[in-house]
């Protein structure tokens, strides 16, 4: 229950924040990424003030034992960059330049922007799923090919 | 200065969100694979919070359309072009492990090669991605 309403809590006020920054504007964020139109340099200081002010409660929070409602820090272990990193991270900048929406603003627009954002709301979510469906299948090809071929 | 004000808090609120994600739950706040985890099977007792988080985001849209409603704004183009930008960022999330929250924010935030890697190539395909659209192709 206090994950629950953690969650929530942290949800609302990420929430917020983007609509302070004027991330829930897709109009504002393409006018960020349109460096050779009339740039809108606002975002950079969304970013700054969010990677600033993680950046330095971070290491506060680790220097803990564990958090206040788990049993502990659940962080990404993985250290390699590979294809799969920036061919996904390059994939989702052209879908980010062509809309202006990523997930965050596009959720928070979900019940106040229209058809439109629920028409990206349904589509990023098969994308998720189509990406699922893909690395099921691949983790079942490689337990396959280890079943038929052992000594491979 | 008063323009640098407002997007300023904007940032500090969101790394704040995602700080007290962090200490109460011991997640960072990557929302492409949060909202992945509600709304895809198999994730179990995890998908509680993340509904939650979720909900939250929904929330605030609520507030904001209250009380700033000049912060939000329509995305308008074709359905052709919002689903294949729906499709691509959902796919590009997951196969790169996060989007502007979890490697933009927090990554960075943390100092992770991965994330500033990723970072650096989903802002120079977007940026390139709008030069395309806007000043090749003339679009809006």
């Amino acid at each position: 229950m206090r994950t629950i309403l953690s969650g929530l809590f942290a949800g609302l006020l990420f929430g917020v924040g983007l609509g302070l920054g004027g991330m829930t504007d897709p109009a504002n964020v393409l006018g960020f990424l349109d460096f050779a139109g009339a740039w809108n340099p606002n975002l950079l200081f969304v970013m700054g003030g969010g990677v600033g002010v993680f950046a330095a409660l971070f290491p506060l929070i680790r220097k803990r034992t564990g958090p206040l409602f788990a049993p502990s820090f659940d962080l990404p272990t993985a250290r390699r960059i590979d294809g799969r990193l920036l061919g996904g991270a390059a994939l989702f900048g052209i879908g980010w330049g062509l809309l202006g929406l990523c997930p965050g603003p596009a959720i928070v627009n979900a019940a106040v922007g229209g058809p439109n954002v629920l028409l990206f709301l349904g589509a990023m979510g098969a994308g998720m799923g189509l990406h699922a469906a893909v690395q099921k299948s691949r983790v079942g090809r490689a337990a396959a090919r280890e079943l038929l071929a052992p000594d491979a | 200065m008063d323009g640098i004000l407002v997007p300023l808090a904007g940032g500090v609120t969101i790394g704040v969100a995602s700080a007290l994600l962090l200490l109460t739950t011991g997640k960072m706040a990557g929302i492409s694979g949060i909202f992945a985890g509600t709304i895809l099977p198999g994730t179990g007792s995890e998908r509680a919070w993340r509904a939650a988080f979720v909900a939250g985001l929904v929330g605030a849209g609520l507030l904001i359309a209250a009380w700033m409603p000049e912060a939000l704004g329509k995305p308008s183009a074709s359905p052709g072009l919002v689903v294949a930008a729906g499709l691509l960022v959902g796919f590009g999330s997951r196969l790169g492990c996060g989007c502007t929250s979890g490697h933009g924010i927090c990554g960075i935030g943390r100092i992770s090669p991965r994330s500033l890697a990723a970072t650096a190539t989903f802002m120079a395909t977007a940026v390139l991605t709008v030069f395309v659209v806007r000043h090749v192709l003339g679009g809006n």
